[in-house]
């Protein structure tokens, strides 16, 4: 099997799933048949080329030029490749969630939900594997539309504002500042190829470098960079496989490995900390991580609190892209499978809440870890990957971080990152804390369990063990990162 | 050889096929012949075309007359390409045509429209394929006066008042029109294209010749919906029959852009047409106007036939930011989106046509939960609206990428903010439709239907399929484009 | 005094822009669809001026060719503005038409009275 055929087949298993799920719609179980062998062979294809990734070699498909001098490419390279394994691994245990949870809720209209998560799926690994700016902003501006009908699958009012608010902010900053920023790229240097070591050495000058990198930062929303973060709480409308799945995953992670990918491949490092740009990406990647945490406190809802602690996390990444070395870039990058997996776990874990005891306040929690022990269990041990603590995956993302802030002589962002840790801590452990021994509001009601179904509890199982697994682990994920070439 | 004749039988087909329409009293067999003779046209642009662009302009003689005391018809890189658009537009909406004009015409005058189609595809054609400045005068009336009765056509009594608008407007149009050829006439003695734009170089006092520059573009921006000349166009298209929306949409002020062009670039000279004077500030501000104020207004609009026109307003304001640019990159944008907003309107307008087919109205209060109900045409509203906004890997984008490069080789990068600004107010009217077509509990009105027989579906889809082909393979569109553009803007000056 | 010969030298000019300028007057001025019309043929008939006039050479004769004389009248703007005419005439007859409609449809063909109508929509 080539190599570009491997890369190829990624891209086409997901489209193909997507062309199939509604043909066989009728028939329910075919139709989950159908996206869970195509999660399995996608999962095995990805391995496959994980396989060559760390062999060195950097798999790749001839080009497709829509414009003379804009081809549509395909280039796997190790960051690349391990956002394309997060999402793919991720996706099979989402999709056993998924299915547990809509047929639990008795959700209407599952095809398209299905069929959409599919075609989600096929853009993020487009984002993942592309080789250039064009490419990536094609599955971009894909991913964006294929999962509006999932933010807003319960078609209600409530669903209708926050699909707009999702909608108009995405495309609004990929439009209006995303995409100038890609043809002034292409205008000022003749390709939008990932290149090794940046493309715009010695073609720009520091004040095109400061605005393209505001023009991109920011016009990327999925990044969830303040202030263009609003989307990400008012995507949590959606039924929860699509926030656990997109919004802590798929499409969150497809934000800022795109900023983490145009910082490394478009300016190159050493290129963008000559020019002194990133300095107030530093402050703005800070900001955001320690506004978000503080506004998280301040949210009942369990979804939006999770979102504003994604928002937050998020901010960590961009803090690893822009502190501008290797230290942190690897932490950046380890953070966005590490976050990945612990945030799945706990949106996870709202879904069965809600599923099982149609609670979505947190303060309607308390005492129900007595009903639904297994669920909070493995809550906490995701709210712990989260906060960082060993022995739990999260803490290597932060642990990098850290370095590299010291690397860079940023202890004010090593201040920052021990004070959200903290903030962590306030604001999620007390949720496993109050359930496990805090009173039940009301009566006491049945003592028995009440747990989600089953294959809520065995997508929560995996991913709850993966936060652990990484951390004795992580060994895989470091030889991919160092083979990044960063110059 | 039948092919040497190409240029002649590509006007006269249609003519007689016209005639042939009004003599016959029922619709049915006047479709017949509409059928042939539009499926016929496209055959004969496209071998035009690749003869063009394989051995270079074909100059045609009409009645072995030679050019400049003959008319000359006259087939480059860009008339070709407006040849291929406008027949196979026409081609395209044909089968469409006969379930939707059987539903809103009156069985008595169905022949006629297929008769004022025809005569307005002879009159589009000829209008891009003549060299003479006065057979296009002759070509633009026969299409417009052919317009005007397709558009009076339509169920609304409201139709009529907008035929008589439109026939106010576009004959003072016609008459600017004749005055700069009549001025061009009196200083250059010649009516050919290429021979005036010979003869230019030599005149010392230009004084007439702003006159006439001034009166054409005037004539022609009326024809071409330029704002604010617009307003014959949203009456015009809400009221038409729903076929003759969708293919005036596609072709009409396609036609009249390439007058532009051929006026400014081939005859006058981009030198002296953008160097003497603003023109190009002119087209710049009115092509902004129109790209924001007419999609402000399309947000607002209820009737949503209503609302695609004042769209059509704003899309042809990008077409003439490109010639305002008037830089290769620009032009090709310009040129391109001529193509691509073909397919984008035409796909829309036949959509909605299928609506007003299976529930009798096309005001948004009725369209709700229509996406439920019919949702393979839906679909196509969908992927249509996406190249409207511009979204990548569809036919707009490719356009608003031209502009955008054009725009920032000349380092004008707020243009490229509006650019882009304007596409987010598409997204506005286009999200609106599709958020009450999904969103809603369907009306009374969308009770019981279902999708529209696939005499229509295939052209809708046919469109709709094209949007996206155009939005990756670009060869035929942009690259066509381009090399028109090349030869615009290398011209005869 | 050389301004007004120059003036009174290019007097087919002056009227044709009185005529092109009434005309249009007219077509915005005037309320009535049947006027516009008037108009709008009053505006069409300046542009034959504006070509015929010109095409009258001074001093020439009538386009036949003849030995005895050099210098002709031009017969093409003739010929265009039959074409024109032809055109005009269809344009009035088409725009006849529609009003007779318009007033069998809405019972009127004053415009305030249709705007009026029109907003009652």
């Amino acid at each position: 099997m080539t190599d570009a055929n491997l890369v190829s087949l990624a891209l086409i298993i997901p489209a193909a799933a997507a062309f199939l799920i509604p043909i066989f719609g009728r028939w329910k179980n075919v139709r989950e048949t159908v996206t869970l062998i195509a999660a399995g062979l996608l999962f095995i294809d990805v391995i496959a080329l994980l396989m060559r990734v760390l062999d060195g070699a950097q798999p790749e498909t001839a080009g497709f030029e829509i414009i003379p001098g804009l081809p549509l490419v395909f280039k796997v390279e190790p960051l690349g490749m391990l956002f394309g394994v997060v999402a793919s691994t991720l996706w099979i245990v989402n999709s056993v969630y998924s299915i547990g949870y809509m047929r639990g809720n008795n959700e209407p209209r599952q095809t398209p939900f299905f069929m959409c998560f599919a075609i989600a799926l096929s853009s993020t690994i487009g984002i993942a594997f592309a080789g250039n700016l064009i490419t990536l902003f094609l599955f971009y501006e894909i991913l964006t539309l294929s999962t509006y009908p999932l933010v807003t699958h319960k078609a209600d009012d409530n669903a209708r504002a926050g699909g707009r608010v999702y909608l108009l902010l995405l495309l609004g900053t990929s439009t209006v500042l995303f995409l100038p920023a890609i043809i002034w790229t292409w205008v000022l240097t003749g390709t939008t190829e990932f290149t090794v070591g940046g493309i715009l050495a010695g073609k720009a000058d520091n004040l095109t470098v400061g605005i393209l990198l505001g023009l991109y930062v920011f016009g990327i929303g999925k990044a969830a960079l303040m202030p263009f973060h609003r989307w990400l709480p008012a995507a949590m409308v959606a039924p929860t496989p699509v926030s656990a799945l997109l919004h802590a995953v798929a499409v969150v992670k497809a934000g800022v490995f795109s900023v983490m990918k145009i910082l490394v491949y478009i300016f190159g490092i050493d290129f963008l900390s000559a020019s002194g740009q990133n300095q107030w990406l530093i402050y703005i990647a800070g900001a955001t991580i320690l506004i978000a945490s503080l506004v998280a406190m301040t949210k009942d809802n369990l979804k939006a609190r999770l979102a504003y602690s994604t928002v937050s996390q998020l901010g960590y990444v961009i803090l690893g892209a822009a502190l501008a070395n290797s230290m942190a870039m690897i932490g950046g990058s380890m953070h966005i499978a590490m976050h990945a997996v612990g945030k799945i776990t706990l949106f996870f874990c709202a879904g069965a809440i809600y599923t099982a005891a149609h609670k979505t306040e947190v303060s309607e929690l308390a005492g129900l870890g007595r009903k639904m022990p297994f669920t909070f269990a493995a809550f906490f041990v995701g709210a712990l990957s989260i906060i960082g603590l060993p022995p739990f995956g999260g803490l290597w993302g932060k642990w990098y971080l850290a370095l590299g802030a010291i690397d860079s002589n940023q202890l004010a962002m090593v201040a920052i990152l021990m004070i959200s840790s903290l903030l962590n801590i306030a604001y999620l452990l007390p949720i496993p804390l109050k359930a496990f021994f805090g009173k039940a509001p009301g009566n006491p009601g049945s003592v028995g369990m009440q747990e989600a179904p089953l294959p809520c509890l065995i997508a929560i199982g995996l991913t709850s063990m993966g936060c652990i697994i990484l951390f004795f682990y992580p060994g895989f994920i470091l030889e991919l990162l160092q083979l990044i070439d960063i110059r | 050889m039948i092919s040497a004749h190409y240029p002649a039988l590509q006007v006269v087909i249609p003519l007689l096929g016209a005639v042939l329409c009004a003599l016959v009293r029922r619709g049915s067999i006047a479709w017949l012949v509409a059928l042939t003779v539009s499926w016929i046209m496209p055959v004969i642009a496209a071998a035009m075309l690749w003869q063009v662009l394989a051995d270079g302009p074909i100059s045609y003689a009409l009645g072995g007359w030679e050019p400049p005391w003959g008319i000359e018809y006259r087939v480059d890189a860009l008339s070709g390409f407006l040849l291929l658009l406008v027949s196979g537009v026409g081609a395209v909406i044909m089968p469409y045509a006969r379930t939707s004009v059987a539903s809103e015409i009156h069985a008595s005058r169905q022949a006629w429209f297929y008769t004022m189609y025809l005569l307005c595809l002879a009159g589009l054609l000829g209008m891009a394929i003549t060299g003479d400045a006065f057979n296009v005068f002759v070509f633009m009336e026969i299409s417009s006066l052919a317009t005007y009765t397709l558009i009076a056509l339509g169920k609304d009594r409201r139709a009529l008042l907008a035929a008589y608008q439109y026939l106010i407007v576009g004959t003072i149009g016609a008459t600017f029109y004749v005055i700069g050829v009549g001025l061009l006439y009196s200083v250059t003695g010649s009516l050919n294209f290429v021979d005036i734009a010979g003869k230019l170089d030599a005149i010392e006092n230009t004084r007439p010749l702003l006159s006439a520059l001034a009166f054409l573009t005037v004539g022609i921006s009326l024809k071409l919906a330029l704002f604010p000349l617009h307003v014959w166009l949203p009456n015009a298209y809400a009221y038409a029959p729903s076929a003759a929306t969708s293919f005036l949409a596609a072709t009409a002020t396609k036609v009249a852009v390439y007058l532009l062009l051929r006026f400014f670039f081939t005859v006058f000279g981009a030198g002296f047409v953008f160097e003497t004077l603003p023109v190009s500030n002119i087209l710049l501000v009115l092509s902004i106007a129109a790209m924001f104020g007419a999609s402000i207004v399309a947000i607002f609009q209820d009737d949503i036939k209503r609302m695609l026109a004042y769209s059509s307003v704003a899309q042809i304001g990008y077409i003439t930011l490109g010639i305002a640019l008037a830089n290769q990159s620009g032009l090709t944008g310009g040129i391109v989106h001529i193509f691509n907003h073909a397919m984008m309107k035409a796909a829309l307008f036949l959509v909605l046509g299928a609506v007003f087919y299976r529930i009798g109205s096309v005001h948004i209060d009725s369209l709700a939960g229509i996406g439920r109900r019919m949702p393979v045409t839906m679909a196509s509203f969908v992927i249509a609206g996406l190249s409207i906004i511009g979204a990548p890997g569809t036919a707009g984008f490719i356009s608003k990428w031209y502009l955008a490069v054009g725009a920032l080789e000349k380092g004008w990068w707020w243009l490229v903010f509006l650019i882009v600004l304007s596409s987010l107010l598409a997204v506005v009217y286009i999200g609106r439709v599709i958020e009450i077509a999904w969103f809603r509990t369907p009306s009374e009105a969308c009770e019981g239907v279902q999708e529209p027989p696939p005499m229509m579906l295939v052209p809708i889809w046919i469109f709709t399929a094209a949007t996206i082909y155009f939005g990756f393979f670009t060869d035929l569109s942009a690259g066509i484009a381009g090399k028109a553009a090349e030869t615009l803007l290398g011209g005869l000056k | 005094m050389q301004l007004l010969e120059q003036i009174v030298a290019h007097y087919n000019h002056w009227i044709t822009i009185f005529l092109m300028v009434s005309g249009l007057y007219i077509v915005i001025a005037r309320g009535n669809m049947v006027k516009k019309l008037v108009g709008l043929s009053l505006f069409q008939t300046s542009v034959y001026l504006l070509y015929i006039s010109p095409g009258k050479i001074l001093g020439g004769t009538a386009p036949i060719l003849d030995d005895k004389f050099t210098v002709y009248s031009n017969p093409l703007p003739h010929v265009l503005i039959l074409t024109a005419i032809v055109v005009g005439v269809a344009t009035l007859a088409l725009g006849l038409a529609l009003v007779i409609r318009i007033n069998e449809a809405f019972g009127t063909i004053e415009e305030d009275e249709l705007f009026g109508e029109q907003e009652e929509n």
